[in-house]
């Protein structure tokens, strides 16, 4: 339900530029594109830095939460720091993310960049990650396309603009 | 013509048929030509299984849950209903507005 106190626009654009690859961060990117897509707006995703790894096909069925310094962490899987650091805490924490965000009917994190694709989402790899990370594009998710900065900005003009 | 039959429908302030028991396939043609679509036997698919799902859960089903349970693919679900799928199969279902993330 929509408060009543929401003036709500018809803005019909939306950009989002994705800079984490922690399991944790992979998702809110993710679950807003195609929120936006269903609703019939335009969108367009950014991949930058670790985001890349969102859509490179070799780690995107493999982020990981990281438990030592996320302070944020739910309670139903809160691990203290020095426990975070124990060897293994890191896999156990992103198994419990998978298994909750699985119930939850959300696909895994490679299908799910597949499904806001054809969604049509546009997806878009940071051109200056992709050469300082020395990846090719075949590397990336079909349908990706390497990006520069500006380039983005231009494709944004008039949109919604959100950094996670 | 096509709009008569929705003159004695009551709709939400987004456009939703509030009884779902009201709706008719000739009410799902007519809202479907008002959002400019003109129903194909795959839309009928798409249109079936969210009323069925509503008529079994009380509530639209998710785009994934059809698109996992009908042979309607992602992109296929975007084709047939341009103007975003997740309000508009629901729309013309006669089904209340879905309130799924996914």
């Amino acid at each position: 339900m929509i408060p009543p106190n929401v003036i709500q626009k018809d803005i019909r654009k939306l950009s989002i530029i994705a800079s984490k690859g922690s399991l944790d961060m992979a998702y809110p990117p993710l679950v807003l594109a195609n929120a936006a897509r269903m609703t019939g707006i335009e969108t367009h995703v950014f991949f930058t830095f670790w985001g890349l790894d969102i859509i490179t096909k070799s780690k995107m069925n493999r982020l990981r939460v990281a438990t030592v310094g996320n302070p944020s962490m739910h309670p139903s899987f809160h691990i203290p720091t020095w426990i975070g650091a124990i060897p293994g805490m890191s896999a156990l924490a992103s198994w419990m993310m998978n298994r909750e965000i699985a119930k939850l009917d959300f696909p895994p994190v490679g299908e799910f960049v597949e499904m806001i694709r054809d969604a049509g989402a546009n997806l878009y790899a940071c051109k200056m990650s992709v050469e300082m990370m020395k990846l090719k594009p075949e590397d990336f998710v079909e349908g990706t396309q390497i990006l520069g900065a500006m380039e983005f900005m231009d494709i944004s003009a008039g949109a919604q603009l959100l950094f996670v | 013509m096509s709009e008569d039959i929705l003159a004695n429908i009551a709709f939400d302030a987004d456009g939703f048929m509030t009884d779902a028991n009201a709706w008719t396939p000739e009410i799902a043609h007519a809202l479907a030509a008002r959002e400019g679509i003109e129903l194909t036997e795959r839309h009928w698919v798409v249109l079936n299984y969210a009323r069925a799902e509503f008529k079994a859960k009380g509530e639209a089903p998710t785009l994934r849950n059809i698109t996992k349970n009908t042979d309607v693919s992602t992109k296929e679900l975007y084709a047939l209903f341009p103007g975003g799928p997740g309000k508009l199969a629901a729309k013309i279902a006669g089904l209340k507005k879905p309130t799924g993330c996914i």
